[in-house]
């Protein structure tokens, strides 16, 4: 077979799925003194679309979020369904239970107002920026090129590849020089209920499908094709089952130290309370599936959940959002000096709105993700600058992992 | 002209390729395909075929066993498998695609199924050798050509079919086996509109008989066997036919140009080709030319390609799940190294390659395959594909390319919007004009 080296996902010896028996890539091994090298974890979670941070995160303490954001406002904590308070000015979305558990005992942050270097408004772009970490489309990923640099424990024929891409597809994120596995269930994966809806559209004016298309999305559990919320469980626990997997795969001495996965269903234009519920509680569910998964090894754990970009500060016509800039992130894992959030907070009020539409960024994405580098995965300066290239101006965020 | 290419491509091809331009010239680039050939496929031929077969039932019958089974089956697999890539790259990458489309159209017409297990290292030497050759030739030249192929004889159960008055039939409690003649009749030639009764299906089961084939020893070949032969005359459709196999053959050649056949290919060309109701004026052209031409297929596939229905309105035919995978793996440039992927996707979408249920072959009408819940597999198809093979995709060219002109403003600006690539290209992949033809 001459098949790409990510082709194969159905193989069921999961040896192979992770690159055991491959020709072996050794990277530049580097030793830090006085820690078993390459014993830290790192997740990247991209979630496509573009997760509107203003309603997940809801500043309750800003005066201008009641003229904004009325319809998208959620009750402030305390009152029923309300927010789950985080500090004292943020509130988290009711349907990230987990997560504010995770905040509650000190192994999640929140860093609010974040962005990428670039200012475009649309997805795919700003998609490859985020993953590619250039001030440009690069055609590999910040996070293969870490790779390069990541020190590792033993080599041998047990040895799986320090990467793993977890899903059907290998992110831009991951792809790049070092060879890395990945790790996907066999059978078909599903859209989310956004893309749904979206195809549903697409079939309603052809006579021969859209009765047919209406009638399968019924018996799936969309209830009505402009209001519905879905209630599946099998949506639901797919991303936590691969979530769960991964962090078993990566608690094993031998295993991977650093994957990427992706979740998408955030483009939120239409009815955006009922529509992001599935996708929330997918993120929600897989954080906890992740934690379990890695067992004591989430203690060296840190997961990095990130966006392309925020979504406009107002709501639109259809009690939805629009594409934005500034947004939301999380950083979450035992190794995470968690249970804050990280903001240097713009405001909302109108002179405050980048384009008087978005939040105002006030912190690079790149500030993060070079922070996790440097302090997670102890890589060299070097190192660092070569997984994010043109971002010396580039402060690296420090503090995000516990000493 | 750009609709036009476009409509070419999809309604009588596989569809764009990504990275392709339509052809220019529509008709010549169809005609071409109808009067030019590209060198036939190669491939093992039927003897080799049938003497792995053969290996393989001498190394696992049960009383005196020769050879060794893992070794055999693994031989067939190994065949098989090359068979169904050589099948899809094909379709993938060749350079005919509507000729393609006639070979696949003949062979449902003409079906055999892997669902007769023992014919299946056959399917690849029948194609090559009783349906290809024939698509743009002599429509009585196929029917003749299938009636006498091994795989036919197994899958329609000819091959041990027994004369009652034969030599063998008066030795051995076996008799005559109707399969084959009632199908010839019903679904190869005439159908039940040409009024013919059961004593005809006997008759033309009697006419058939000896009708075989030799695997075990030479000629490794269709092998007329006159011991098992039905003496003396017989009447079909009110003819005489007097025994051997010579007679057989006129038999064919008489239910291949009967009238009700024309009529009975037209419409299903049409079928396939133009819309589920075929527009009345599409199936008479078609029967005309059959019938004057005496079924020559070449002139019948200019009369396709030349029929204004089959290019006005575009879109009315919905593709079934093999055609709309590979129509996916030609958009998204899938190369012939991944052949298999699309394999998988013909399994997951309930149309496993050469494996329909009935001698009927695959449905052709929107109304068997776009079910409720044949769609919603069908998108989750198209979004796992879509993750898989569209890495490095632009979403953008990706329409232009596949539907050009055809693309709905709709289908584009959700596109445009699309949260990700991959979901754009499954909104191409999903939209109701890429799930048509």
């Amino acid at each position: 077979m001459t098949d790409a080296p990510h082709a194969h996902f159905r193989t069921t010896r999961r040896g192979l799925l992770l690159g055991l028996g491959a020709s072996f890539a050794v990277g530049p091994a580097r030793l830090a003194f006085g820690e078993a090298p390459g014993d830290r974890r790192l997740v990247v979670i991209l979630l496509r679309g573009a997760l509107d941070g203003l309603y997940v995160v809801q500043p309750y303490g800003d005066p201008a979020l009641e003229g904004l954001r009325g319809r998208l406002k959620l009750p402030e904590p305390g009152q029923e369904d309300g927010l789950l308070d985080l500090g004292g000015k943020f509130g988290l979305h009711p349907g990230l239970g987990r997560l504010h558990g995770m905040f509650a005992a000190n192994e999640a942050a929140v860093l609010h107002a974040v962005a990428g270097p670039y200012r475009s408004r649309s997805h795919f772009e700003a998609q490859d920026m985020l993953e590619s970490g250039g001030e440009q489309r690069l055609a590999s990923g910040w996070l293969n090129r870490a790779l390069e640099a990541l020190p590792r424990g033993g080599q041998g024929p047990d040895q799986a590849r320090a990467g793993l891409a977890v899903g059907t597809s290998v992110p831009l994120l991951m792809r790049g020089p070092v060879p890395v596995g990945a790790y996907s269930p066999p059978g078909l994966e599903r859209p989310a209920p956004e893309l749904m809806y979206r195809l549903a559209a697409l079939q309603d004016s052809d006579s021969t499908l859209g009765r047919a298309f209406a009638e399968g999305m019924r018996s799936r559990g969309f209830a009505s094709q402009t209001l519905g919320m879905v209630e599946n469980d099998r949506e639901r626990s797919a991303f936590a089952n691969l979530a769960g997997a991964a962090g078993r795969l990566m608690a094993e001495p031998g295993g991977p130290r650093v994957a990427a996965m992706e979740l998408g269903g955030w483009d939120t234009h239409v009815q955006q309370m009922n529509r992001i519920m599935g996708p929330l509680r997918a993120l929600d569910d897989g954080l906890g599936a992740l934690k379990e998964g890695l067992g004591a090894e989430w203690a060296r754990t840190a997961v990095l959940v990130v966006t392309e970009f925020g979504r406009t500060a107002r709501v639109n016509g259809n009690m939805g959002t629009d594409h934005g800039t500034g947004g939301v992130a999380f950083l979450v894992g035992g190794a995470v000096a968690g249970g804050r959030v990280i903001a240097d907070w713009p405001g909302l009020g109108e002179d405050k709105l980048f384009e008087n539409r978005d939040l105002q960024p006030t912190q690079d994405l790149r500030a993060i993700a070079k922070g996790l580098l440097r302090d997670h995965l102890r890589l060299p300066e070097a190192a660092v600058g070569a997984a994010f290239p043109g971002s010396n101006a580039v402060t690296v965020l420090r503090g995000l992992i516990r000493a | 002209m750009s609709i036009m290419g476009h409509i070419a491509a999809i309604r009588f091809g596989l569809g764009l390729r990504h990275g392709d331009a339509p052809p220019a010239d529509p008709l010549a680039w169809l005609r071409a395909q109808i009067d030019h050939p590209g060198a036939p496929p190669e491939g093992p031929s039927l003897a080799e075929a049938l003497a792995l077969r053969g290996d393989d039932f001498a190394a696992r019958r049960p009383r005196d066993p020769v050879g060794d089974p893992q070794q055999t089956r693994r031989a067939l697999a190994q065949l098989i498998r090359a068979e169904t890539l050589g099948h899809v790259r094909r379709r993938l990458t060749g350079e005919q695609p509507f000729r393609e489309r006639l070979v696949d159209f003949w062979m449902n017409h003409f079906t055999v199924s892997r669902r007769s297990g023992s014919l299946t290292p056959l399917i690849g030497s029948y194609e090559r050798g009783a349906i290809r050759p024939h698509v743009t030739g002599r429509f009585a030249d196929m029917a003749v050509a299938v009636a006498r192929h091994p795989a036919m004889l197994i899958y329609l159960d000819n091959a041990g079919s027994i004369g009652p008055s034969s030599a063998n039939g008066r030795r051995s409690r076996r008799g005559l086996n109707e399969n084959l003649a009632r199908e010839m009749l019903e679904l190869h030639t005439m159908s039940p509109a040409g009024g013919y009764t059961q004593g005809d299906v006997q008759e033309l089961a009697k006419i058939l008989t000896g009708w075989s084939f030799a695997s075990g020893g030479e000629p490794y070949d269709f092998q007329f066997r006159a011991a098992s032969h039905e003496p003396g005359d017989k009447h079909l459709l009110g003819r005489r036919f007097g025994p051997g196999e010579a007679e057989g053959e006129k038999a064919i050649r008489f239910l291949a140009e009967h009238p009700a056949t024309w009529r009975h290919l037209a419409v299903k060309l049409a079928r396939h080709f133009v819309a589920d109701s075929p527009p009345p004026e599409a199936v008479r052209a078609l029967e005309t030319v059959l019938r004057d031409s005496k079924g020559d297929l070449a002139a019948t596939s200019h009369a396709l390609i030349a029929l204004p229905q089959a290019w006005d309105p575009p879109l009315s035919k919905f593709r079934p799940p093999i055609d709309y995978v590979i129509a996916a793996g030609r958009a998204l440039g899938v190369p012939d190294a991944q052949a298999s992927q699309l394999i998988n996707g013909f399994n997951t979408l309930s149309q496993p390659l050469w494996r329909p249920e009935q001698p009927i072959g695959w449905p052709d009408i929107a109304a068997d395959w776009a079910a409720p819940e044949a769609l919603m597999r069908r998108v989750d198809w198209a979004y796992t594909f879509a993750g898989r093979a569209g890495r490095g995709v632009d979403a953008a060219e990706a329409v232009e390319t596949a539907l050009g002109p055809l693309a709905r403003a709709e289908t584009v600006t959700e596109m445009r919007r699309a949260g990700s690539m991959r979901d754009a290209l499954t909104l191409l992949l999903g939209s109701p004009e890429f799930m048509h033809r």
